[in-house]
């Protein structure tokens, strides 16, 4: 076993302020993308909510979460394709202690399962919000309805941008 | 049917630790204690002990196992993952094995700390990458929250209440207050407790959640023809089925056609097509409940009710001793102790004994299942 820790106070080469890999400054979890999920984060950095599709003429099926093949047809060739970000609320959950230490500072919270008009079977877990930027629990519970429309917007955490959930006004 | 299962293999010895919070003993010692039990219960020594099966996330591995019990050779081991979905498929997969001469005397087992040891979920190194990446960092963090979602919308499409839930939560209750061994021997659910219960993840509260239990448990798989000449009664693994639903996600099962068909579904199927009798003649039933709403998830995916008529089925007192179906009759995972479903073997083995705390009278079958919401597995053992 290596000693990994040159500094005097032993909290190594990263610094004792350091969020842990994964974790943004406030202690919330950054997703960590592999090969197949990176395209959806890099266009969620620009604002676009897309989903991975088959790019075969003769299929051109969606698929969640994203995958080497498409399973209806097994062609590899796919594309991001553009959601117009509309949905409904399919179900939704209020996580109360105990939790990791930042989310328990919100709880309770929403978690919400967003069934997208453009792919209905295809549901994407976020939370509702009252602004991009606002906290998990910032919309009042009694507004939690499945059905209720919802459109995404995106927001900047620990500096990754991730998909949020505003209540459509109907 | 080729070279069958059925009826092929038995449990002939079972065997468990004390439940408990916290347990002072290690996990391998604790994995030992249950093995040794087992055989002993068997009647078999364990130098004959020739084949292995646990859990993915068993920490004790068979090399500690076989050396610190003094098995011989051991020429079959394997290991199911998936959590509490590999319970029954431990046994299966021994039952395959000596049923086709891959060996003559396996043990099956999972010692877990999982009362005094850590959360899983509290890990973020280890669960982030796929598919965490699509709900962990929006605080879908614990199997609860993954569950909770499923039930929400169960409940809203089919008309479920928290007091189909509460049944669920009592029948499980009452038996362990029938169990002196099950970590709520002394300790009566009432409804006001129930409804009045802190949340863990809404809908789901308190006593919507297994325990957690430091505890280990073990079982003793022959042949049939070796089981009739050993010291306990044998129970005969009559079928037994594995389930991974196609487009199947695991606990997040959210991205495919119908997210509330689980894998109890296509278990149940494999499994009755195997089996010389139906969901109505099961005399009792030891069903995985890590969760509340995963019974009557698995109600209807084993065939005991129609699709969404699962939490009705609860009523009445159904799944009460003298109920059309009674479950868990040592308690469960809710009441009993929570080794990832072991204990429900070990129950379903006891029922067929004749030796259950809470005994079915006359009972001759029995279902056993492992984790829903998770690629599962079941068995079908008969007296
Ligand atoms: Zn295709």
């Amino acid at each position: 076993m290596t000693t990994a820790t040159n500094t005097p106070d032993g909290t190594g080469t990263s610094g004792p302020a350091a969020a842990p890999a994964g974790t943004a400054p406030d202690g919330l979890l950054l997703p960590v993308p592999d090969e197949d999920g990176a395209p959806f984060w890099e266009y969620a950095a620009r604002g676009e909510l897309r989903i991975q599709a088959c790019a075969s003429e003769s299929c051109g099926r969606l698929r969640f979460p994203p995958r080497p093949c498409c399973p209806h047809c097994g062609s590899f060739d796919g594309e991001w394709r553009r959601m117009s970000g509309r949905g409904r609320i399919w179900s939704y959950v209020r996580p109360h202690p105990p939790l990791l230490p930042a989310y328990a500072a919100q709880a309770p919270y929403n978690v919400i399962l967003v069934e997208l008009a453009d792919a209905p079977r295809i549901r994407l877990a976020g939370n509702l919000v009252a602004a991009a930027g606002a906290p998990l629990n910032s919309v009042d519970p009694a507004r939690l309805r499945i059905g209720a429309k919802v459109q995404v917007v995106f927001a900047e955490v620990g500096g990754t941008v991730v998909p949020r959930w505003l209540l459509e006004r109907s | 049917m080729a070279a069958g299962l059925k009826d092929a293999t038995a449990i002939a010895g079972i065997g468990q630790t004390a439940f408990a919070r916290r347990l002072p003993q290690t996990e391998k010692e604790l994995a030992c204690r249950a093995v040794l039990a087992a055989l002993d219960d068997a009647g078999i020594a364990p130098s004959e002990v020739d084949a292995f099966a646990s859990y993915t996330m068993e920490e004790t591995d068979e090399v500690e196992v076989a050396k610190a019990i003094g098995a011989g050779d051991v020429t079959f081991f394997s290991k199911v993952g998936y959590g509490g979905g590999g319970s029954c498929a431990t046994v299966g997969h021994l039952a395959a094995a000596i049923a086709t001469g891959q060996a003559s005397v396996g043990v099956a087992w999972r010692s877990r700390k999982r009362g005094s040891g850590p959360r899983p979920w509290k890990n973020t190194a280890v669960q982030l990458p796929t598919p965490g990446q699509w709900t962990r960092p929006f605080g879908l963090l614990r199997p609860a929250d993954e569950i909770g979602m499923l039930a929400r919308r169960y409940m809203h499409e089919y008309g479920a209440t928290r007091d189909h839930l509460f049944n669920v939560a009592l029948a499980c209750r009452n038996r362990a207050n029938q169990n002196p061994a099950a970590m709520m021997y002394e300790r009566p659910l009432t409804r006001e407790m129930y409804m009045t219960a802190r949340w863990i993840s809404e809908p789901l509260c308190l006593f919507d959640n297994c325990l957690e239990t430091d505890g280990a448990l073990a079982c003793v798989i022959v042949s049939a023809e070796r089981a009739r000449d050993c010291r306990q009664k044998p129970v005969y693994v009559h079928s037994v089925a594995q389930g991974l639903p196609a487009q199947h996600h695991g606990m997040v099962n959210y991205w495919n056609d119908d997210p509330l068909s689980g894998p109890a579904w296509t278990a149940a199927r494999h499994l009755w097509k195997q089996a010389d009798f139906g969901p109505d003649d099961v005399d009792v039933a030891q069903i995985y409940d890590a969760f509340t709403p995963l019974i009557p998830l698995s109600l209807e995916g084993y065939g005991f009710c129609g699709r969404g008529e699962g939490a009705a089925f609860t009523e009445g007192g159904t799944l009460e001793i003298g109920g059309r179906l009674p479950i868990n009759t040592g308690g469960g995972g809710l009441s009993e102790a929570y080794v990832h479903g072991f204990n429900l073997i070990n129950e379903g083995v006891k029922q067929l004994r004749g030796t259950s705390t809470a005994q079915v009278p006359d009972a001759a079958t029995c279902l056993v299942t492992a984790g829903e919401g998770v690629p599962t597995s079941a068995i079908l053992l008969r007296a």
